[in-house]
């Protein structure tokens, strides 16, 4: 028996942006068709140029690419046919209707005549936009605009959809209902969805495998479960009063029974108990005799905001604000040496 | 060219007259300009075609060509302003993953340029002959003078659309589009008649492609029109219109390769 060919199979993929920006350094992602899965990582890590360069929108400098079993950068043609895309930024024209930015996508598919309209009619439908399929596309909400624009993705019924970042920018309740359409589109027999976000619930709730990606490449990956289990036992997170002594603190937790993986940021202290209840008394008491003040004590059972600090080294709200200050100075700090 | 490309390339063509068309505002502004420009200019220097070269007595005869090409390349050059926006909205992009002909992309712009600038001009030149303006030459020298304009609107149109995708800054094509359209008017023969310009003015106005396409409709719009005229001035607008849109298709592949 032959497994069938992944929907998508990228491998070592290399991109640099002028400026010495590196993009993606030696990507590598497999998705099994009629699967979701999920690119999750903190803006910057390279998800979106991942997405552009499986969606023949830009070119890598290296690796090679292949999707609904088309190579993107020998056919870039055939891969356009195959699939659907819903990127960041919404690319629905304004001042047309909703159903006219559909008509004309569906055209541009070759869609024509009776089957057309069927189509149209069919998505307007299904993405709650029956009503406002006659309106000017300004006037819509952030939930209709991204539940138009993932419609658009859809028109020519694509082997593999692209989302990228679905719900950034939605306000809870449009986000829930997002989570719900998507849920549904999986649903749909042989699609394959390939999903990047930098929400951890998200990729949690909706991706059957994730891959977590940090600076360009995939760190680690598996289903939620699989990447959650390998964590052992609980997270225990500290917060100090004041900023202790890294050192230090590391060297003293550390020899503490049944406790791993120390991490001490600022404030912050983070480790890994085989019972994080039972732990927690000890672990007081030798920050108390270590003179650091405790200000609240929390444990948790592990999350992937956990298993992203295991494989990425650092914090994923770390992450983010450092892909952040990174666009004023290139210079990478290194892992928990923040500040 | 295939036949997918020309149906693909008229869809686009659609999509962007019908934006222009649901912007009234835009509409009745590039409409009512002209008219202004006729009514300001037409006053102000009614008396300069007693000055003698003009080849008329009345002065809206000799304004008219001037006032639509100078309306063609007022509104062309924004052209990058749209292309822009479609950039950075994200629009190109989702175009770009679908299998639509990337000629098709391109050839819109110049398409919807043409059929924008034809109207425009078309209105100019009834609102010249409600205004008793007289065009002796007739239809033919009419046609023209739009299809003048229509080359020095792709040509200006297309160069605004390669300066969109390679600066990416509104600020720039604000700024260059100001600089340039004042010293083009005024170094042309669009108020003034050659005979009567500084020489060294003629001069440089001999370069200038909004010249060429005011000489080649005032020529075809005379009662005796100098063929060789027409066809120099309009051989070399149709000559610089095609260096134009190859210029924008390269910044157009310059551009995919950069996202």
């Amino acid at each position: 028996m032959s497994t069938p060919a992944p929907a998508v199979a990228a491998r070592a993929l290399i991109k640099t942006y002028p400026g010495d920006v590196t993009a993606l350094n030696g990507m590598d992602v497999t998705v099994e068709a009629g699967t979701v899965f999920g690119l999750l990582g903190p803006n910057g890590a390279g998800k979106s140029t991942t997405v552009k360069i499986l969606t023949t929108l830009a070119r890598p400098d290296s690796g090679e690419a292949t999707v609904a079993g088309h190579d993107v950068l020998r056919h870039p043609d055939r891969v356009r046919r195959a699939i659907g895309v819903v990127a960041q930024k919404s690319g629905a024209d304004p001042v047309a209707t909703g159903r006219e930015n559909l008509r004309l996508q569906g055209r541009l598919y070759g869609l024509k005549g009776a089957a057309l309209t069927r189509r149209v009619d069919e998505l307007l439908e299904r993405f709650d936009l029956a009503e406002a399929g006659a309106r000017i596309v300004r006037g819509y909400s952030g939930g209709m605009l991204r539940r138009l624009d993932v419609a658009l993705g859809l028109v020519h019924r694509p082997e593999v959809l692209f989302l990228d970042e679905p719900t950034t920018g939605l306000d809870p309740e449009a986000r829930t209902a997002m989570w719900d359409e998507i849920s549904r589109l999986a649903g749909d027999e042989g699609l394959t969805i390939l999903l990047t976000t930098h929400y951890l619930e998200e990729a949690d709730r909706l991706a059957e495998r994730i891959a977590i990606v940090d600076r360009g490449r995939v760190v680690v990956e598996g289903t939620p479960d699989e990447l959650k289990g390998e964590l052992r036992g609980d997270a225990v997170h500290v917060e100090l009063r004041k900023e202790g002594d890294r050192v230090v603190l590391t060297a003293v937790l550390s020899g503490l029974p049944g406790v791993h993986e120390v991490l001490v940021e600022g404030r912050r202290v983070s480790v890994r108990a085989d019972d994080g209840a039972a732990a927690v008394p000890a672990l007081l008491a030798a920050l108390e005799r270590a003179g650091a003040a405790v200000a609240a004590a929390t444990v948790a059972r592990p999350s992937l905001d956990d298993v992203y600090l295991r494989y990425a080294g650092r914090r994923f709200s770390e992450a983010e604000s450092q892909s952040r200050s990174q666009s004023q100075s290139p210079e990478l700090l290194p892992a928990g040496d923040a500040r | 060219m295939s036949t997918d490309t020309l149906t693909q390339t008229w869809y686009m063509t659609q999509r962007q007259l019908m934006a222009i068309v649901r912007q009234p505002v835009f509409l009745v502004i590039s409409l009512i300009q002209p008219v202004i420009w006729l009514f300001l200019f037409g006053n102000l220097f009614k008396k300069v075609v007693e000055l003698g070269g003009f080849g008329t007595t009345s002065y809206l005869d000799y304004l008219i060509p001037g006032i639509v090409v100078m309306s063609a390349l007022g509104s062309s050059m924004w052209a990058g302003m749209g292309t822009l926006e479609e950039i950075e909205r994200g629009t190109l992009n989702r175009f770009l993953t679908t299998p639509v002909s990337r000629s098709a992309l391109m050839n819109a712009n110049v398409v919807q340029n043409g059929i924008s600038t034809a109207v425009q001009s078309v209105v100019i030149v009834l609102l010249g002959l409600l205004g008793g303006a007289d065009y002796p030459g007739g239809f033919g020298g009419l046609l023209i003078l739009v299809v003048a304009s229509i080359l020095l609107g792709t040509v200006f149109g297309a160069l605004s659309n390669a300066l969109g995708m390679l600066v990416r800054q509104r600020e720039s094509i604000i700024g260059i589009n100001t600089f340039l359209l004042l010293p083009l008017t005024f170094l042309s023969s669009a108020f003034m008649a050659p005979s009567q310009m500084p020489s060294w003015m003629q001069h440089i106005a001999d370069f200038n492609p909004v010249n060429w396409a005011m000489i080649a409709g005032r020529s075809a719009m005379s009662a005796d029109p100098d063929w060789s005229v027409v066809l120099g001035r309009g051989g070399a607008l149709l000559a610089l219109a095609v260096a134009a849109v190859w210029l924008s298709t390269r910044t157009f592949r310059s551009y995919q390769k950069s996202v």
